[in-house]
């Protein structure tokens, strides 16, 4: 086993407690050396429960560094750059979401470190790190490592299935850092509700995308019955959206989200190559389109060509019946 | 004001992109087109432009000959001039790298203001922005889904987390913007005539004192590629009033529900 430090940087969600990333971050950090968590916070005051929280997850470390949340990403960067001189880690493992891919980007660039980005998955060979990836809407698979030195990497969310096995990590506060460089202030900040409990998408094993075909927000209606038939999230093409039949957090594709669940059902989607690049890589894809030549069914594992409106419906009562 | 727009070149997203497996490189030479949301980014610089009068649009590509003809076509959607840089030293050239180069780019064109799409349709990364702002000591606003400036600061909204955040950088700043920004004008004939008279300067790397092949920084390599796995040719069946169920069938026979 490899017991050099691999930094892992986690942020603090609405709850107050670390986000869902937290897990898959400490694993893929685990699978390379001994996770050692930056937790960046608006203050030290539940500094013990969250460094508890990282060593059940599996961090070895916690350094819990509070910042000022109102000026945009920079304070991040200081706080990055602060542990990782203390903790001289052999790599810097970030989630690649909004704030952290900037904060870890930047603090490459302030390094001098090489940087890898929206990895799928890491892993060692004999010459030290290997970042993998799955690129041009995940038609080819790229291996990457630095050239050398201590890499930052960027893990695409739900990517990483490796879990660490629990540890424990005591906290370590810093005082909150004045940040060096100058930065975006921001004036407000609003919590979009989802109003739902249906689990985010990024990360979600089954997803229901619907498409232009459901031709209005209330027929869109029928794409959250059937995601909650099967425990999915809500997807949707870059179509939908523009149409304002669902809003741009469940775009999924080139300028969406990119998913790899093991059920996507598409829904009145035709399949642009622009949709497919943010979800081919699904383990099964099933199709529901009345055009018989939509080129979603070119990647559909179970593909019906047939009026959405007559089959979703009957589809949620034989989910319903079986269960 | 003086904005610098920052636009990259790609493949086609509506053609067929491929990776040259020998060196894990992007095939440039195919179909190349300005990235969608460069094309946006130089419609919210324009537009910019003219709700602030004396300011100039300055488009920078960092990219082969072959980005030389798709970012011309820029000067004629309203900027007043376009920096190439141009090497073949910059053939597969990481993040970092690129950052580089783009900030001693900009640097020489001492803006206010650099803008540029939020993220690529080949890299995936978006977080070019955010690179440049750290090099440049530039303020950062990044993610914009709406801009506006009164010359002096640059106020915008930025999602993230389920978060909308309204934020406001003093100039000099680096924005990127989201696809919620409008796509570029149609350009006139007038434009079009007038883009021909535009400077289209080309430059290379060690012109603006680059050296790309600096052994001091590290970079990300390519260790190796591969196309993905086929997906196998699945069941595809017309609906009779039974396909809900032989779907439902399908999905328990095989457990995945």
């Amino acid at each position: 086993m490899f017991h050099e430090p691999i930094l892992v940087v986690l942020e603090i969600g609405r709850s107050g407690t670390l986000t869902d990333s937290a897990p898959e971050l400490i694993g893929a950090a685990a699978s390379l050396g001994a996770p050692v968590a930056v937790i960046l916070v608006d203050d030290a005051s539940r500094a013990d429960e969250l460094a508890a929280q990282a060593g059940t997850l599996g961090a070895t470390g916690a350094h819990i560094v509070p910042l000022d949340q109102d000026a945009l990403v920079v304070g991040g960067v200081d706080a990055v750059a602060a542990v990782a001189e203390r903790v001289k880690p052999e790599a810097v493992i970030a989630s690649h979401s909004l704030p952290s891919r900037e904060i870890v980007a930047r603090y490459a660039m302030r390094t001098h470190r090489a940087l890898l980005i929206d990895a799928v998955g890491v892993s060692r060979d004999a010459e030290g790190i290997v970042v993998h990836h799955s690129v041009l809407g995940g038609s080819y698979l790229v291996d990457s490592a630095p050239s050398f030195g201590a890499p930052v990497v960027t893990l695409r969310d739900g990517s990483v299935v490796d879990r660490a096995v629990p540890a424990s990590a005591e906290a370590i506060v810093y005082e909150r850092p004045p940040w060096s460089a100058p930065a975006a202030r921001v004036m407000s900040r609003e919590f979009m509700e989802s109003g739902d409990a249906r689990p985010p998408l990024s990360r979600a094993g089954r997803v229901v995308a619907g498409g232009r075909g459901l031709g209005s927000e209330s027929g869109f209606a029928m794409i959250g019955e059937l995601a909650d038939a099967i425990g999915g999230a809500v997807g949707a093409s870059r179509a939908a959206v523009d149409a304002g039949y669902v809003s741009h957090q469940s775009q999924v594709g080139q300028t969406g989200a990119t998913v790899s669940p093991d059920l996507y059902i598409a829904v009145g989607v035709s399949g642009a190559v622009q949709h497919l690049a943010g979800m081919q890589t699904a383990k099964t894809i099933v199709a529901i389109n009345k055009d018989a030549d939509a080129p979603i069914f070119e990647v559909a594992d179970f593909g019906i060509v047939g009026d959405l409106f007559d089959v979703v419906p009957r589809l949620v009562e034989e989910l319903g019946a079986r269960r | 004001m003086r904005i610098a727009v920052l636009v990259k070149v790609v493949p086609d997203t509506y053609g067929e992109r491929r990776i040259t497996l020998e060196t894990g490189l992007i095939d440039r030479a195919a179909a190349p087109v300005v990235d969608e949301i460069g094309e946006r980014a130089v419609e919210a610089a324009v537009t910019l432009a003219e709700e602030t009068p004396g300011t100039e649009v300055i488009v920078v590509i960092m990219g082969p000959e072959s980005a030389a003809d798709p970012g011309r076509k820029l000067l004629a959607l309203g900027a007043d001039r376009a920096l190439h840089v141009v090497d073949d030293g910059l053939v597969g050239a990481d993040l970092t790298l690129t950052a580089e180069v783009l900030t001693q780019a900009v640097r020489d064109l001492d803006p206010d203001l650099v803008l540029l799409g939020n993220v690529s349709t080949d890299g995936g990364g978006g977080v070019l922005g955010a690179m440049i702002a750290e090099s440049l000591a530039f303020a950062q606003a990044t993610y914009l889904t709406s801009i506006s400036s009164d010359g002096r600061t640059i106020r915008g909204r930025r999602v993230q987390n389920d978060e909308t955040l309204e934020i406001e950088a003093s100039l000099p700043a680096v924005a990127s913007i989201t696809e919620a920004l409008p796509d570029p004008r149609f350009p006139s004939m007038r434009d079009t005539m007038a883009a021909r008279r535009k400077s289209f300067r080309t430059v290379s790397a060690a012109e603006l004192g680059v050296d790309v092949a600096d052994e001091e920084s590290p970079r990300a390599v390519v260790l190796a590629a591969s196309r993905a796995p086929e997906r196998g040719t699945g069941v595809k069946i017309v609906d009779d009033g039974t396909s809900a169920a032989q779907l439902a069938d399908f999905l328990f026979d095989r457990s995945i529900l």
